[in-house]
């Protein structure tokens, strides 16, 4: 099993490569694949059971990745675990790669192919239903953006959710609060989500998703029993792990210049070479 | 044939359903406070652990579907054709077609079953919607027998379907035990040489009746049921069109974009021929019942016999061309 550290470390990597990959790319939703990366690479490298040698396991947790745009930060968490060669990140914005600018059916691990906001959570409470009906004892992860609360189909996946008592199923709220036209309650009040989810009879949690520690332990306390499906309301920066993209709506889907990225990777070696000695003290 | 029959395509549906989710147990019915209209009670009343309730919310329905259907289910989400040919159109797009999730939605009552409701609960737009989506067939069988041989099929095809079933029960076209529906084939109800009638769902039994009528005043009638509109048939289609010259599409949907487009993108790009598509015109339909609708606009038998005879003086003017 993975250590904070270690997740750390691997969440700093693809950092780099993600940034590395909608560079060459050209285009990318860069602030979002980074605010919610470090909740992908907890579910993926330490919480969720799966296998990537057997990718349709039907016992297999599940992940749903509502808000599609953040595909960058996804693809390289899936090729990083194993579901297909890294090298064919390099063919990302490439006419006819397997890799689209939102998830699809053509990269091995996802599991729905999103992009069209509010569709993920009904998608995760099939899956969740089928977990219940197969007695499979699985779980199903839904990650949606904070802008996709304004999606009226959100609230009735929410509803049935709860009225299905899922207890199989977490949704994940990446609560960066800014959407591509600026702050989200500006656009749209969404805030108060608390009491909106609870009010939906959600076992509603609320928690630094960008700190990892507070996402393993979140995420591997056992729910289930309660019978409410669970919703984490994580408050994520967008453009997490480096300082001049953080809580900057500009970086929504901009694209580094060549001294933008020089400058960030140089950042997140930085932090690598921190946490690698902040392990070797450790053992000492 | 003709006869009356005092069961509905719906009925046909969810009883075959019923039947063969006995046996396996990976089909899932799913419908939005429609177990009524679609006829699903007695499912959930033998099978209610193979039924889920989304209530009044299609689009967490279709995308409830998906969910069962990625996870190894054989899913029939179920309810009335203006809703899921429309409200959830998306998650259908891309939840069931571009996921190619194992998700058959079927609409009841469409076309213009509900009648006199209004426009709100027609769905005149169906076919042309769901043709332009990539990886879903569409199918309108013709009548309860039809009906039942379709979802023998559907269970056992793991693709995307869009199915519309009518409201009231239609006139058997077909008799019970006939192989009646094959995927992607038309059945060939009569075979004369003057014209072609090329009809869908509820339309197919009027065409009958039309050929029968023209053949009294000596016409000789092809009769194709196009259930599968897509894939549509195209060599039984060319076939019939390069034999008798002259083509009439009808059908209880649009003009535009429908069974009567299909048709003629196929003839126009492959055999020309002179043809007149029957359907509802560009405008919302006035109040009236199903049948009085099919009256006002030429789709019953009375208006398709009118339409080929009219196709055929035209044909001799410009017969020339062939």
């Amino acid at each position: 099993m993975r250590t904070p550290d270690e997740l750390r470390t691997i969440a700093a990597e693809i950092r780099k490569d993600l940034l590395v990959m909608i560079h060459r790319a050209g285009g990318g939703h860069t602030g979002g694949s980074l605010s919610s990366l470090d909740i992908l690479v907890t579910l993926y490298f330490r919480v969720m059971r799966i296998d990537p040698s057997r990718p349709k396991d039907p016992t297999r947790d599940r992940f749903v990745l509502s808000k599609g745009h953040s595909v960058e930060g996804y693809l390289n968490v899936l090729a990083r675990m194993g579901f297909f060669p890294t090298q064919e990140l390099t063919t990302y914005g490439e006419f006819g790669s397997k890799l689209y600018g939102h998830p699809t059916m053509s990269v091995p691990g996802v599991e729905a192919p999103t992009g069209a906001l509010g569709h993920g959570l009904s998608i995760g409470v099939g899956m969740a239903l089928a977990g219940r009906m197969d007695q499979l004892g699985n779980h199903v992860f839904v990650l949606m953006g904070d802008g996709e609360q304004a999606e009226g189909s959100v609230w009735e996946a929410a509803m049935s959710a709860s009225h299905y008592r899922l207890g199989n199923l977490t949704a994940i709220i990446d609560y960066n609060k800014l959407q591509i036209s600026g702050d989200v309650d500006s656009v749209m009040t969404i805030s108060s989500l608390v009491d909106r989810w609870t009010d939906f009879g959600w076992n509603v949690r609320e928690l630094d998703g960008n700190d990892v520690d507070a996402l393993v332990r979140e995420f591997e306390s056992d729910t289930a029993a309660t019978g409410a499906p669970r919703l984490v309301l994580a408050h994520t920066r967008k453009g997490c792990g480096v300082s001049f993209m953080e809580d900057n709506a500009a970086w929504h889907h901009r694209v580094p210049t060549d001294d933008e990225l020089r400058t960030a990777l140089a950042e997140l070696d930085e932090r690598i070479v921190a946490l690698s000695v902040n392990g070797k003290e450790r053992v000492r | 044939m003709s006869s009356v029959s005092g069961e509905s395509c719906r009925h046909a549906f969810t009883g075959a359903l019923l039947e063969r989710a006995r046996e396996d147990r990976s089909i899932i019915a799913v419908t939005s406070d429609a177990k009524g209209s679609v006829t699903l009670g007695d499912f959930e009343a033998a099978l209610p652990e193979q039924f889920v309730e989304t209530g009044i919310a299609e689009q967490n329905a279709v995308g409830i579907s998906a969910g069962l259907a990625l996870s190894g289910k054989r899913v029939f989400v179920c309810g009335p054709a203006c809703f899921y040919s429309a409200r959830s159109f998306e998650q259908v797009k891309n939840d069931v077609a571009y996921a190619d999730s194992n998700v058959k939605v079927i609409g009841v009552s469409g076309g213009v079953s509900y009648g006199a409701l209004g426009s709100t609960h027609h769905s005149l737009h169906d076919v042309a919607a769901y043709r332009a989506v990539p990886n879903i067939s569409v199918i309108l069988p013709a009548d309860r027998h039809q009906t039942r041989r379709l979802t023998e099929f559907l269970t056992t095809y793991d693709h995307p379907v869009y199915v519309r079933l009518g409201r009231s029960p239609v006139p058997d076209v077909y008799a019970d035990g006939d192989e009646c529906f094959e995927f992607g084939k038309a059945q060939t109800l009569r075979s004369g040489g003057d014209c072609t009638i090329v009809a869908a769902g509820e339309t197919v039994f009027h065409a009958v009746e039309a050929a029968r009528t023209l053949a009294e005043r000596g016409i000789s009638a092809t009769v194709l049921d196009m259930s599968c509109i897509k894939p549509l048939d195209l060599d039984t289609l060319l076939a019939a069109a390069e034999r008798t010259g002259a083509v009439v599409t009808v059908e209880e949907h649009s003009a535009f974009g429908g069974l009567g487009a299909a048709v003629a993108e196929a003839l126009a790009q492959n055999r020309p021929t002179p043809m007149k598509i029957l359907g509802f015109p560009d405008e919302f339909a006035p109040a009236g019942s199903s049948r009085e609708l099919f009256e006002h606009f030429g789709l019953d038998a009375a208006g398709i016999a009118t339409a080929v005879e009219t196709l055929l003086s035209r044909k001799v003017r410009i017969g020339g061309a062939r």
